[in-house]
Parts: structure tokens; sequence; C-alpha cells
């Protein structure tokens, strides 16, 4: 009888361990399926530099990845934020609330980004900015909840703003995106110029988005400045270079410096209006054998070359898909840890690592758009100047105002 | 350095030309707008779509079948008109009996199916368009450097405008016109194809805008999305000047260009508010708008 007792309560024992086993294996990943929203600008402004292509490329790690993480299938879900902070921060409530979205990626305009990684901290959730700019997003406004992965406004600003400095451009006019991404390059820039023994002569700050310029271009050139500094993005920048050309600005002695400049905005202008403009990327499709690999895979699904934040939205989609699979479970926390755990050499990111405050730092690159006797086709644009090694580019951590960081 | 409210004398007049410009622009916009509603009843809210088609037939006109900047100039209103006839024919015209705000929902519909359809192939970056030839440069004014192109459009948009007042308010066809919308069963009976006049009324409206879109496509990078952000102005131009107003429409696109020229000068963050800042005014005040007739 004690015999039997005995089996008897061994037998319940096994099987209630092997049950809570299998239910926490099952558990770690939630509802048995990794989901992943894809939120950015699909039909304004900043569509060509994010918006489908970005999707795609998630789209590639996920195929990539094998479509699904320790035998849970990977999705994703996309919606448009129209630019809006408050159509952004909607979106990713229901996606957190009735979909038991996982994880938020792509997120390009800097507002909709700080407006977003604030309900994802609120509601526990992850978020990897890829698409914005403004520095704050790791600074003043970051989070235990989101990871900025492509660049800022940082190195932009220490790449571009030093190097034109450095070549004799030591007084500058800003034309400035009047947003919390205009307003961060404005800062940064600033700091770097006047760092550098320059001098912030004027500016002005433009509606975003704005289509004429010409009211602003010429109260540039009436500042006298030597160098006309563009802190805009997208088609802000493609309508300032386009005006600034017909008005004769770089005729008059005056020289354009673009602070974000991304492939597809180069492409656009045509070589004749952008040759010889340093800019600063985190990537270039062309760079090297890895790269123009991926690149052409990219270009057959998509049709153009992808800029560096659509190769960043890759990048990070496969470094979190391996943090989950490594992690065995898409918790935030300890996905965000895990992320942060694991260094990031891919084709994309050189020297990568997440830093406590959510920054991840790679290699940045200062460019220089070639002339249109030096491009030999539709996508060959750049010409890699320097590497800005990671820990140099970005803002230090000593000088950092974010929460996450003990000073 | 004389100064005008702490900004130097010259500086002044380079934003009270660019304003005119700018005005100009809004002024064929918001003609085409105010003839089509004027004449029609019907608001148009496909009108900024139509100016950026006018603005890629130009594009693809060159592009594919080499038509120059003079030809486009020429054809591009009458292909885009002739569409937009074919538009009033087959849908406005099967809603035309009901409330505006139908005709409103169908061509904004429509605008956004055409936004949609170019978005779709040609991405938003918008391409170039090469000024042509005789128009590169750019004329020294003593107190600002104008493109010449700049100029032309100035004097081909005020041109167009004053081309269109003196049809409609001055010759037989225009007064056929204004009398078929104001009674159209008796100019019926006289013999008069209304329904005719209609489609052509349309067509012209929209003409108009091609028109605009092709003087633009120098300008601004042509991208899909180009007209949907000034249509929403343009309609404030509408609103401000008097529905339906055709001189209306004119002097107070000039007059707004300049307006917002100024403000870009003198508080730059509320250059994309400060028209909607006069229309609220206008219509608290005025409310039929500066020219309209009280309803």
């Amino acid at each position: 009888m004690t015999f039997m007792k005995k089996t008897l309560t061994a037998s319940i024992a096994v099987a209630a361990a092997s049950t809570m086993a299998v239910s926490t294996a099952h558990a770690e990943i939630s509802d048995n399926e990794v989901r992943i929203g894809y939120l950015a600008d699909m039909s304004g402004t900043y569509r060509d530099l994010a918006g489908p292509g970005g999707e795609t490329a998630m789209e590639m790690a996920v195929a990539d990845f094998g479509g699904s993480v320790n035998g849970s299938p990977i999705v994703i879900f996309s919606a448009d934020d129209r630019n809006s902070a408050d159509v952004g921060a909607n979106t990713v409530r229901e996606w957190i609330d009735q979909r038991n979205v996982d994880m938020v990626g792509g997120l390009v305009a800097s507002s909709v980004s700080i407006a977003v990684t604030k309900v994802l901290e609120e509601n526990n959730g992850l978020g990897i900015v890829s698409g914005s700019a403004a520095s704050s997003i790791t600074n003043e406004h970051c989070t235990p909840n989101h990871i900025h992965w492509v660049y800022d406004t940082y190195p932009l600003a220490n790449g571009t703003a030093k190097a034109v400095v450095e070549q004799g451009g030591d007084s500058w006019f800003l034309l400035t995106a009047d947003y919390a991404f205009g307003h961060a390059l404005e800062a940064d820039v600033t700091n770097v110029v006047e760092a550098n023994g320059g001098e912030i002569v004027g500016g002005v700050r433009h509606p975003f988005p704005t289509s004429d310029f010409s009211s602003y271009i010429l109260q540039a050139q009436g500042s006298g400045a030597k160098i006309v500094g563009l802190a805009n993005a997208g088609a802000d920048t493609v309508n300032a270079i386009t005006t600034a050309s017909q008005f004769g600005l770089t005729q008059s002695g005056q020289q354009l410096a673009g602070l974000l400049i991304f492939l597809n905005d180069v492409h656009a202008l045509g070589l004749e209006s952008t040759q010889g403009l340093l800019l600063t990327t985190g990537w270039y499709w062309n760079m090297d054998e890895e790269s123009r690999e991926w690149s052409e895979r990219y270009f057959e699904e998509v049709g153009r070359m992808p800029t560096m934040v659509q190769a960043g939205i890759y990048s990070s989609t496969m470094h979190y898909l391996k943090a989950v699979e490594a992690a065995g479970t898409d918790d935030p926390e300890v996905v965000r840890a895990q992320m942060a755990d694991m260094p990031i050499e891919d084709f994309f990111a050189r020297n990568g690592s997440i830093r406590e405050d959510g920054r991840m730092i790679h290699d940045m690159y200062l460019a220089q758009v070639k002339t249109p006797e030096e491009s030999t086709g539709e996508w060959d644009l750049y010409e890699i100047l320097s590497t800005i090694p990671a820990d140099e580019a970005y803002r230090p951590l000593s000088d950092s105002q974010c929460k996450l960081v003990q000073n | 350095m004389t100064m005008i409210f702490g900004v130097p004398l010259a500086v002044f007049m380079g934003q009270l030309t660019l304003g005119l410009v700018n005005g100009a622009f809004y002024a064929l916009l918001s003609l085409g707008l105010a003839v089509i509603f004027g004449l029609l009843k019907i608001v148009n809210f496909a009108h900024g779509a139509q100016y950026m088609l006018g603005a890629f037939a130009a594009l693809l006109g060159f592009r594919y079948l080499g038509i120059n900047y003079w030809l486009a100039l020429f054809l591009v209103p009458l292909v885009v008109g002739g569409f937009g006839m074919l538009m009033e024919r087959f849908l406005l015209r099967r809603i035309a009996h009901l409330d505006h705000l139908y005709g409103l929902l169908l061509t904004f519909g429509l605008a956004l199916i055409f936004e949609g359809t170019l978005v779709n192939f040609f991405g938003v970056s918008g391409a170039r368009y090469a000024t042509p030839e005789a128009l590169q440069g750019g004329l020294n004014l003593g107190f600002m450097f104008l493109p010449t192109y700049r100029a032309w459009v100035l004097v081909a948009a005020l041109a167009m405008c004053l081309f269109t007042w003196f049809m409609i308010e001055r010759t037989r066809l225009g007064a056929y016109l204004r009398a078929g919308t104001e009674n159209s069963q008796l100019m019926q009976a006289f013999g008069v194809n209304v329904p005719l006049l209609i489609t052509l009324t349309y067509g012209f409206g929209v003409a108009l805008a091609a028109f605009a879109g092709v003087l633009a496509a120098p300008l601004y990078p042509v991208s899909p999305t180009m007209g949907s952000s000034l249509l929403i102005v343009v309609f404030a131009v509408v609103v401000i000047g008097g529905m339906g107003s055709i001189l209306g429409a004119i002097l107070t696109g000039l007059g707004m260009g300049i307006i917002e020229g100024l403000t870009k000068v003198y508080y730059p963050e509320a250059s994309n508010t400060v028209i909607f800042l006069v229309m609220i005014l206008v219509l608290m005040l005025r409310p039929a708008g500066l020219f309209g007739k009280e309803a």
C-alpha cells in the first residue's frame, strides 16, 4: 500500500512537473506567436526613406530567419503613422491592447517616435527606432523600453558640421524644420560648430513640411554666412536644395551643408545639383561586398537601392529575433537585456553594441556625393571618405541626461 | 540702410516679390476652383490632384515622348482638361442633383485614387523637370536675384487669370455660361446645349489647374503629393475671396501670397497658418468673403 501510494504521488509529481515544463515553454513566447508591428510614414514626406521598402526589409529579415522562433511563427502588422504623433501613439496602444504586439519597429518621424516610446514605457512594450534622427530619443526621452538603431543627430553634426568647419566654413545660417527632430539637430550642430571655433550667425525655423523655400533661401543669402546648413530632412531638404540652386546660392559664394541626407534624396535631386555635398551616413549600399550582396537582393524585391534606414530595419529585426531565440521568450525586458548582451556585427553594423541608454552605437561614415563624371550608374552616388569609430560617433554617456545612466 | 519694421528694405522688397510670385500661383489655382464652384456649384476637391496630374503629364511627356516645355504648356491643359470632361460626363453628372457634399466626397475620393496610384509607381521623393533653356538664369533687380523662371511664372499666371476673367465676364460664351447656371431650363428652351456647356466649363477649370501644374514643374520636385498640401491653402483663398467670385479669387490669391511671404520674414513659424487666421477673421466679419455677394 505504501508502495502504491508512493508510486502514485511520484507519478502525479512527474506529471505535474512535465505539464508545468510544457506550459512554461509555451508561455515564454506570448500567444505562441512573435508579433512585430511596423509603424512608419507610408505615404508622406518620409515614405521613400523607410515606408513600404522598410516593411519589405523587415519581411526579408523574418524570411531569412526562417519565419518562426523556436517553433512559434513570426507575424508582422503594419500601419501608416502619417507623420502624426497622435496617430502613431494610438496605433501602438491598439496593437498592444488588442493584438499583443511584442515589438514595434520602423518609427521614422522623431515626434512620432517620442510619443510611441512613451506608450511603450507605460505598457511595458519594446520598440526599435530605426528612422528617427533626434538624439533626444536616447537622451532626455530615453526609456527602458526602446532602442535607437541607425543614426542620430549627434553623429550627423559631429561628422558633417565638424568636417565643414575644418574646411573653413566657420559662419553658419541654419534652416531648421520646426519640430523635435529639427530642434535636436539645430542644438547638436550649434554645439559642434561653436566647439570648433565657428559661429551661427542666423537661422529660420520653417514649418514642417514646406514646399516653397524661396523666402528662406533669400534670408540665408542676406545673412552673409559662408555655410547654409539644412537642419531638415526628406522632401524639405530636396526642396531647399532645388530652390537654392535656382536662386544661385552657390554662385554667390555660399555653400550648402545638408545635415541629414538620405540616398533617395540624392537620387531624386540628381548629381548635377548635389555633387560634392558632404554628408554623414550610418551605412551605404555599395560600401563593401557584404552590403552589396544584401542590397542586390533588396533591389530585386523593391526596384530601388536601400537607404541606411531600410538596411537598419533588417539588421535590427534580425538582432531582435536572435535575442528572442537565445532568451527563449518575447518578454520585452528579457529580450532587451539579451539584445544588449550580444554584440552586433552584420552587413549593416560594424562594432555595434547597445548602451544602457538604448543607443545602438556602431561605426558611422563621412561621405561625399560623387560628380556626374565619377558615377558609373544610377545608384552609384557616394564615396566614403572616412570612418567615424562607434565610440567617438555618438554622444558620450558622460554627457547623457538619460535617467537610465548613472552619472 | 533703410529698415522696414526691423527688416532691411532690400530683404523686404525681395520677400514682397516672392510673395507676389506665390500669390500668382494661388490666384491661378483658386481661379479654377472659383470657376467650377461659381458656375457649376461643384466643390472640386480633386483640384490639387489635377494640378499634380498637369505637372506629371509634363514630366512624362518629356521623358517618353520628347514633348518640350512650351508644347507641354499648350498640350497638357488640353489633355488633362479632356480627362476632366470625362470625369464630369460619367461621374459628376450622375450626382449633380444631390447635395454638394456628395460632389465633394466624390472628387476627394478621386484625388486620393490619383495620388495613391502615382505614389505606388513613383514614390514621394519627386523627380526634377528641367527649366527650359530660354528661362534659365536670373535677373538682378538690385535688391535681389530673381530667377528668370519665377518672373515668367508671374507673367504667365497673371495673363491666364486675365484671359479667364475676360472670357467669362466679357464674351457671349461667358454670358451663356452665366445664364445657363442661373436658369438652365430657360437656356435649354432657347436651344442652348446646357449639359455640354457644363462639361466644357468643368474641363476648362481642370485645364487651369493643369496649366498651373506645368508652370510649377520646373520649380518644385514633381511628386504625387505636391497638390494635396496646396489644395487646402487654395480653398482658404477661395473662401476669403468669396465662393464663386472670379475677380475675388485672383485678387485674394495675390494678396495672400504677399501676406504669407511677409510672415516668412517676421515670424516664419506661423507662415503655414497665417492664411487660415485671415480666413477666420474674414468669416467673422464678412461671412460671404471679401468679394462675395451675400447669399
